[in-house]
């Protein structure tokens, strides 16, 4: 009778979107977001579509970390506050699971609807087809690097009334490597260079965060629980 | 010895929050077919009781044991053993009754949805299965979580205040529903303001300066 851990994250995974498309202005809020500092971009600056493509990469990833940043609060603080968190942790699955469920979840609805528009957006900046794999590829292992770093943070500043501004100083440090290391693949790749050594270390930071950083914040967020 | 082999054990249990020493060597034992009423003031730390009993606090000194072992050993037996409802009743708002109850349950054990759909019948909220949390009312929600509590079919209860916000015929329908899972062999560990009227093996641990 009793179920399994697959079966378990599957479930919790379709917790966590059915809650999202029940709240379409929250699923939709990074998203914008990322639209409108994109298309900000270059109506603020001279419409020269070299200097527009020299930046590109740079305003892409900027836009992309900020935005998943904006929706990482949430993660555990909605279940903390209305006390299913609770229920959660009691559920004889162990709290690794669920922190890993939930932010592969919250990467879905997030990162990867980044990397979906991520087309729309570089076409506007000028960025070349040729590179937008690589610029797809990039984002990919930079948003879920981001997810589970900021898993780690959500979990430490659950507890707190404003816990947003903390999870940004906690946070936005660590996203450093990914936002030069993910623009500096994106800006090889326009310039016709071979953008392996930058993706190879995203994959890196990818591996090491998604292995370590479950426990991590498995252990933040039981710190934060009692 | 307080441990319990056949049950839950608590020891010596020591709680300090900051400066405030909250549990002062809490020991008891709960078995199959008992019950235990916590009764006492506000502030006298039932709920900080019943959550060191789920193993969601660890006491500074003192264990709580099931089954003769510590809970932090056994935890994944242990929590499959329980059903913990807490103060609020914990359900999402965007979600429908029934869901809250599947993915909550779900996660315990297998249920199909018409186990579901007949607990939240047995405690008269079957016509709201599929209504958002968010739009009962207080005591529909306790009654939700309730009905999550029997759903879990684990031997063990843990509520806190299941009487909060339910009129005369629910507190009636809780204390009925109390009555038989114990009558039945499981255990209840009840928080309580007022006396309660169950006919079974209870006893009462007040809590109070």
């Amino acid at each position: 009778m009793s179920v399994g851990t697959l079966e378990a994250f599957s479930l919790i995974v379709r917790r966590e979107l059915c809650l999202s498309f029940r709240r379409p202005d929250q699923l939709l809020q990074p998203l914008v977001f990322f639209l409108i500092v994109t298309t900000l971009f270059p109506l603020g600056l001279s419409l020269q579509l070299s200097l527009l493509r020299d930046m590109s990469p740079g305003v892409l990833w900027v836009a992309a970390l900020l935005s998943s940043l904006l929706s990482l609060d949430s993660l555990f603080k909605s279940d903390a506050d209305d006390g299913t968190l609770e229920q959660l942790a009691l559920c004889g699955q162990g709290l690794t699971v669920i922190v890993v469920a939930k932010t592969f979840a919250h990467w879905l609805v997030t990162g990867a609807a980044l990397v979906l528009v991520s087309p729309v957006v570089a076409t506007a900046l000028g960025i070349p087809g040729s590179a937008f794999s690589t610029m797809m590829l990039s984002l990919v292992l930079g948003t879920l690097t981001l997810s589970w770093l900021g898993a780690i943070g959500a979990g430490l500043t659950v507890g707190l009334k404003r816990g947003n501004v903390l999870l940004s100083l906690i946070v936005l440090p660590l996203a450093m490597p990914l936002l030069i290391f993910g623009a500096g693949a994106t800006d090889r790749a326009i310039s016709g260079v071979s953008p392996v050594g930058a993706l190879y270390f995203l994959a890196a930071l990818c591996v090491f965060t998604s292995t370590l950083a479950p426990f991590a914040a498995t252990v933040a967020l039981r710190i934060t629980l009692e | 010895m307080n441990t319990a082999v056949d049950g839950l054990g608590v020891e010596k249990v020591h709680v300090w929050r900051g400066d405030r020493h909250v549990l002062k060597g809490v020991s008891f034992s709960l078995r199959p077919r008992q019950l235990l009423h916590i009764s006492g003031p506000n502030g006298t730390g039932k709920t900080t009781l019943l959550r060191v009993v789920c193993g969601l606090l660890r006491p500074e000194q003192g264990q709580v044991s099931w089954l003769g072992q510590s809970i932090s050993r056994v935890r994944s037996e242990y929590q499959a053993a329980l059903a913990y409802a807490s103060h609020e009743p914990a359900l999402k708002g965007d979600l429908t009754a029934l869901e809250n109850l599947r993915f909550a349950v779900g996660l315990k054990r297998r249920v199909t949805g018409a186990d579901l759909r007949a607990s939240l019948e047995r405690t008269g909220v079957g016509a709201c299965a599929d209504l958002p949390a968010r739009v009962l009312s207080a005591g529909q929600r306790r009654r939700v979580a309730m009905a999550r509590v029997l759903a879990m079919s684990a031997p063990l209860w843990l509520l806190d205040e299941p009487f909060t916000n339910l009129d005369a015929s629910g507190a009636d329908l809780t204390a009925a529903l109390l009555q038989s899972h114990v009558e039945r062999g499981g255990s209840a560990l009840v928080v309580a303001h007022h006396d309660l009227k169950i006919d079974v093996d209870m006893r009462r641990l007040d809590l109070g300066p």
